[in-house]
């Protein structure tokens, strides 16, 4: 009997490391995607019906709260900035030397007519403050097995009250999501590809967001540069700094 | 014989002024009514035309579908080269690119903060390259209240109202807050130069004009218009004019799949406009054809009364021989006398009260504060040939028709009893 309880024990302890909690994977996934900080620089490919358009741009985020956006090209956006503040965002446009202000519902369209709203481009939400999630099965995308979670909104004002995401089981990386709304329409698919090892981190270079509720091939954003955890002046984050 | 009644109508007041006088004010306003409801429809038609429809209108495909929406990313692109192309095959046409534009008006305090935001409904139209086309079709020259038109580039007209909302006068900055024909966020300086009041209440709301290469570079628009509206000479729609245009077009631009292709659409194609114009129709025609038909009866009536009123007059002339067909004769040559008379007097006022509403017009704006459609606050009348003529049915056959029943007595009348009943 003796001889029994240390195998059992052992298998228990080694099923249980395969098999990670919904919370432990999400926990693992937010240790990859979200950092204290971050400064990145990006390119947006935007494939709209008629064209296609490149925007490049420089981003600082601390935490969830405090973001902040430059415009590098083409001509007509650079210099434009937007800076957000908890739900409240200021954009400036050099050419009317104006800043506007919007907020609510505004936050939610397009940026530059990309399939990204302004809080998908500049929040980074730890999906474990936001969401509780449910291990809904296993899928392979790309010959990587995946678990497939579904994340529910824990707040009504959530920009997607529902997700469904593909977890890369060995990287704790997202490869694909749906995100969707509080009637479970589907509002936007993303694909995460070019995982690289960043700072000690998996973190996908390459994400493809598919407004679906748009036409067009989806908006491509690449990670051109990206530093986790480094210190950013205050001063970036205040209004000041936009006419800068 | 007709000298002679006419000088007895003209001298025997007693016999000939009362119906004279009938038959004049119903032909007045049978005149006035019909024109009345003619100026209504020509209005809304004209209106729509101008501010909106075109007498045709072309756009890509995928734009007329949503044409409600103003969806810019639809617009047509390389108009310089289309309009160069229209220009060449449709001489006898004025066209004019528009872009139909919608988006959010900011008016800055003292240190450049959002002070007041309004929603607005913006033009884009030619008002600076010296074609005063579009300044006329928009009846610029006659909108302004405080202000100017634009001289410049970079200048903008706010509806009275709006500015009034946002507390804007003419000399103030606003920004135009939109989005760029790729969906990007849009924001443009304008130097308010005017304010105008077009009369109508939708565009009266919020509305804002500027010159379209203005917008065109607010909007990221270069060489693209929503819309290229296309008018025929003397700004007037003629149907068939219109329908040969389309047949023209079409076979220049051959129908494709490609939601991008430029489209025409009539007057009548355009937000139900063609139900309208023929239910306006309709209507007017069913209120004038009642309105005839009424008044014909009050005319009938008075020939019918006029006939029997003089029934005495007839017995004794009968009684000292005169023949029934003779006094059945005069009565009628006397009532397309009045007839004409009459008519013709009262199609003269008629038509001098219309011509008074066809300058001055009615203005029912405060009725129509809150209409979502567009439609003329001042209402004209407006003067047709039918209108010099309209009136002679109810004016001169009615009036007529109704003698002749009413003469249809004389031939019952007995020699034998004349006498009696004279002496009666």
């Amino acid at each position: 009997m003796k001889k029994l309880v240390i195998p059992v024990f052992m298998l228990c302890v080694s099923l249980n490391a395969q098999n990670p909690s919904a919370k432990e994977i999400i926990e693992k996934v937010d240790k990859n995607m979200s950092a204290d900080s971050r400064v990145f620089t990006s390119k947006m490919i935007i494939h709209n019906p008629r064209n296609t358009r490149t925007v490049e741009s420089k981003s600082w985020n601390i935490g969830e709260k405090k973001a902040y956006t430059e415009y590098l090209s083409p001509a007509r956006e650079q210099g434009t900035k937007m800076l957000k503040l908890e739900d409240q965002l200021w954009i400036f446009s050099p050419e009317t030397d104006r800043i506007i202000q919007i907020s609510g519902h505004m936050l939610r369209q397009s940026v530059m007519g990309s399939d990204l709203s302004y809080e998908d481009m500049m929040e980074d939400p730890h999906l474990l403050n936001h969401y509780t999630g449910k291990i809904d099965g296993e899928e392979k995308i790309d010959d990587r097995t995946c678990w497939i979670i579904t994340l529910t909104a824990n707040t009504a004002d959530m920009a997607y009250q529902m997700q469904k995401v593909w977890i890369d089981k060995d990287r704790y990386i997202p490869l694909k999501k749906e995100l969707y709304a509080k009637s479970g329409v589907l509002l936007k698919r993303m694909e995460l590809s070019d995982i690289k090892q960043i700072q000690g981190r998996w973190y996908p270079e390459k994400m493809l967001f598919k407004d679906v509720l748009k036409e067009g091939e989806g908006t491509e954003f690449n990670i051109e540069e990206i530093n986790f955890n480094v210190a950013i002046p205050d001063y970036i984050f205040s209004k000041a700094s936009l006419k800068k | 014989m007709i000298r002679f009644l006419l000088k007895g109508i003209l001298r025997d007041k007693q016999r000939s002024l009362l119906p004279v006088i009938i038959v004049i004010i119903g032909v007045m306003l049978t005149v006035f009514m019909f024109c009345w409801l003619k100026g209504v429809l020509n209005d809304s038609v004209e209106l729509n035309a101008n501010f909106n429809a075109g007498h045709v209108k072309i756009m890509t495909a995928a734009y007329s579908r949503n044409v409600d929406q103003m969806p810019n990313d639809l617009a047509l692109i390389g108009v310089d080269t289309l309009m160069v192309k229209l220009n060449n095959e449709f001489p006898e046409m004025k066209w004019g690119q528009r872009i139909h534009f919608g988006g959010l008006i900011d008016a800055p305090d003292s240190r450049g903060e959002t002070r007041t935001q309004g929603p607005a409904m913006g033009f884009g139209i030619d008002l600076l390259s010296g074609d005063r086309s579009e300044t006329e079709r928009f009846n610029l020259d006659k909108s302004i209240r405080r202000g100017r038109l634009p001289v410049h580039s970079g200048e903008i007209l706010l509806s009275e109202e709006f500015s009034r909302k946002l507390k804007v006068n003419p000399g103030d900055t606003v920004t135009l807050i939109g989005s760029t024909m790729n969906g990007s966020m849009a924001m443009y300086n304008y130097n308010v130069c005017g304010t105008i009041v077009f009369g109508t209440g939708p565009m009266d709301q919020g509305s804002v004009i500027a010159d379209i290469k203005d917008v065109r570079n607010a909007l990221d628009m270069n060489n693209a218009a929503g819309e290229i509206v296309g008018y025929l000479p003397g700004n007037y729609y003629d149907e068939e004019k219109i329908n040969q245009i389309v047949t023209r077009f079409n076979k220049l631009f051959p129908s494709s799949k490609d939601d991008y292709a430029p489209v025409m659409l009539t007057l009548r194609q355009q937000n139900s406009l063609g139900n309208m114009i023929d239910q306006i129709k309709a209507v007017g025609a069913f209120a004038v054809f009642i309105f005839v038909l009424s008044m014909s009866l009050v005319l009938w009536n008075a020939g019918l009364l006029g006939g029997l009123r003089r029934y005495t007059e007839f017995g004794a002339r009968l009684a000292i021989g005169e023949d029934y067909s003779h006094i059945y004769k005069t009565m009628i040559y006397e009532s397309v006398l009045i007839g004409i008379i009459g008519s013709l007097i009262g199609t003269t006022i008629g038509i001098i009260l219309s011509l008074y509403m066809q300058n001055h017009g009615l203005d029912l704006g405060s009725m129509m504060k809150n209409a979502t459609i567009l439609m003329p606050a001042v209402f004209h009348a407006r003067i047709t040939t039918a209108a010099f003529f309209i009136g002679f049915i109810p004016g001169l056959i009615s009036t007529v028709v109704g003698t002749a029943l009413s003469g249809i007595g004389i031939y019952k009348r007995k020699t034998a009893q004349l006498f009696k009943e004279l002496e009666a």
